[in-house]
């Protein structure tokens, strides 16, 4: 901390992506895509049978996220992260089609951290349950797929300085590891 | 015998559904406040400023405190004395959760057929209801909305009783350990020990709608709670699990006598989003 934030927009680039280092704060700002669960399964369910995604993957950043109902007039309503590793059966195959950023909380899997790196992707955490304050970066939403499953349909956001931190990099660093081990007494 | 209208519980139900998921309580925002002053990660300090702002946001009405309101857990104690009238008890607290989850813009999260189709329900029902049979005339109902992500963070062993004591403490600091950033920390750890397994499980739930950080009554329970959120607020996770001081704001055991062949104990965690909401009809 003690840092401002980086401000950073989408798509992101390779230049971009090997600059952050796992730990630093960023800004979110532009276009990014929300899929969880449900979409994610049938995001394989399309690659399997040869189909194309619903959205170009490629440079771009997936929230794993699940909004409460907008009130009239609002864009969305709450909006903080899911558990990330309930899409680490997704997302290798994803990354190495050319998805360059998550957004989610909590620890991923060894081979989602392997993929991470070999396809110089980020992860980054978002604060999970800070889901209003989140809301307030948020300037537009659209559901762009998969209507029929509500809350878990795919969505295109516009968002403006969404807060979140960098968990995994591409070179490697782990905060989720390096900083518990900071801080792990006894 | 007392009578009451089904639809009085239908209102209250809705309501506190909606009061559950807009207002933290004084007592977890006490706790954050706790949380914020003695944590060492300048990190996770960034991470409860944000988690207090949050809840300020929310209490103006308009966005619930996270997206996920939850499945809607509702303790009931009934009095024996009370005839509910104009529908059934069951039936009126599904509809007060149909409509408070309506009126209040909240989430629907509860899916059927759940190990194939998984259909959202729409409505966010079945709710989970629990009904204890009390004295009096009166009807208690507490509505706790359980996220998944801290649900999914739940734990069940049963250990042999020769493990005692420390056997427990650490069958509990096990589970927090890799659980992680999963749950949302700083969590509530809610702990059963003894009863049957189902029983056991409902004893780690039910610690965690009490006022947070109020010690069991019993000193040696009590005491039991200190030395687990010791050792829990020693593994380093913090809040959010991006490292820090603050893994847990409380623990909550709740006990009862078991078999004289089986210890078992379980572990519910609870999110920093702690949230439950009572009433008295």
């Amino acid at each position: 901390m003690g840092q401002e934030p980086i401000t950073i927009t989408t798509p992101l680039t390779e230049e971009l992506v090997a600059s952050l280092r796992a730990g630093d704060r960023v800004r979110i700002t532009g276009t990014i895509y929300v899929a969880r669960d449900a979409a994610h399964k049938r995001f394989i369910a399309a690659l399997d049978r040869g189909e194309a995604l619903p959205f170009d993957i490629r440079g771009q950043i997936i929230y794993y996220m699940g909004p409460s109902p907008a009130r009239p007039g609002r864009p969305i309503g709450s909006a903080g992260p899911t558990t990330s590793y309930r899409m680490d059966a997704y997302a290798p195959r994803l990354l190495a089609l050319g998805l360059k950023g998550m957004l989610g909380k909590g620890e991923r899997s060894a081979e989602v951290r392997e993929a991470i790196q070999r396809h110089g992707a980020v992860y980054f955490a978002a604060v999970g349950g800070a889901a209003a304050l989140i809301a307030q970066s948020i300037r537009e939403a659209e559901v762009i797929a998969y209507d029929d499953l509500g809350a878990e349909a795919v969505r295109r956001l516009r968002v403006e300085g969404l807060p979140a931190i960098v968990a995994n990099d591409s070179h490697g660093g782990d905060a989720y590891q390096s900083e518990r081990a900071r801080y792990r007494k006894g | 015998m007392r009578e009451l209208e089904a639809a009085a519980i239908t209102e209250a139900v809705a309501r506190l559904c909606i009061e559950a998921n807009y207002n933290l309580g004084e007592d977890v925002l006490a706790g954050l406040r706790q949380a914020r002053e003695t944590e060492e990660s300048p990190v996770g300090q960034g991470v409860l400023d944000m988690l207090l702002r949050n809840a300020e946001i929310a209490a103006q009405g308009e966005y619930p405190l996270c997206q996920d309101t939850g499945l809607a857990v509702v303790f009931v104690e009934l009095g024996q004395e009370v005839h509910v009238v104009g529908g059934d008890l069951n039936a009126a607290i599904e509809a007060g959760v149909r409509q408070g989850y309506a009126e209040g813009y909240l989430r629907k999260s509860a899916v059927a057929r759940p190990f194939s189709a998984r259909i959202n329900t729409g409505d966010n029902t079945p709710a989970i209801i629990h009904v204890t049979i009390v004295p009096g005339d009166r009807v208690r109902l507490l509505v706790a909305p359980k996220g998944g992500g801290s649900e999914n963070m739940s734990y069940l062993r049963v250990l042999p009783p020769a493990k005692g004591r420390q056997g427990v403490i650490d069958f509990v600091v096990e589970s927090v350990d890799q659980s992680g950033g999963n749950p949302c920390p700083p969590v509530v750890v809610g702990v059963g020990v003894g009863g049957t397994v189902e029983q056991t499980m409902l004893l780690a739930k039910r610690a965690l709608m009490r006022p947070l950080g109020q010690p069991h009554p019993d000193p040696e329970v009590a005491e039991l709670e200190r030395d687990i959120l010791e050792r829990v607020n020693r593994l380093g996770i913090g809040p959010l699990g991006l490292g820090g001081t603050s893994t847990a704001l409380a623990v909550h055991a709740e006990t009862f006598p078991c078999h004289i062949a089986s210890l078992p104990v379980a572990v519910n965690l609870q999110c920093h989003s702690a949230r439950h909401k009572e009433t008295v009809l």
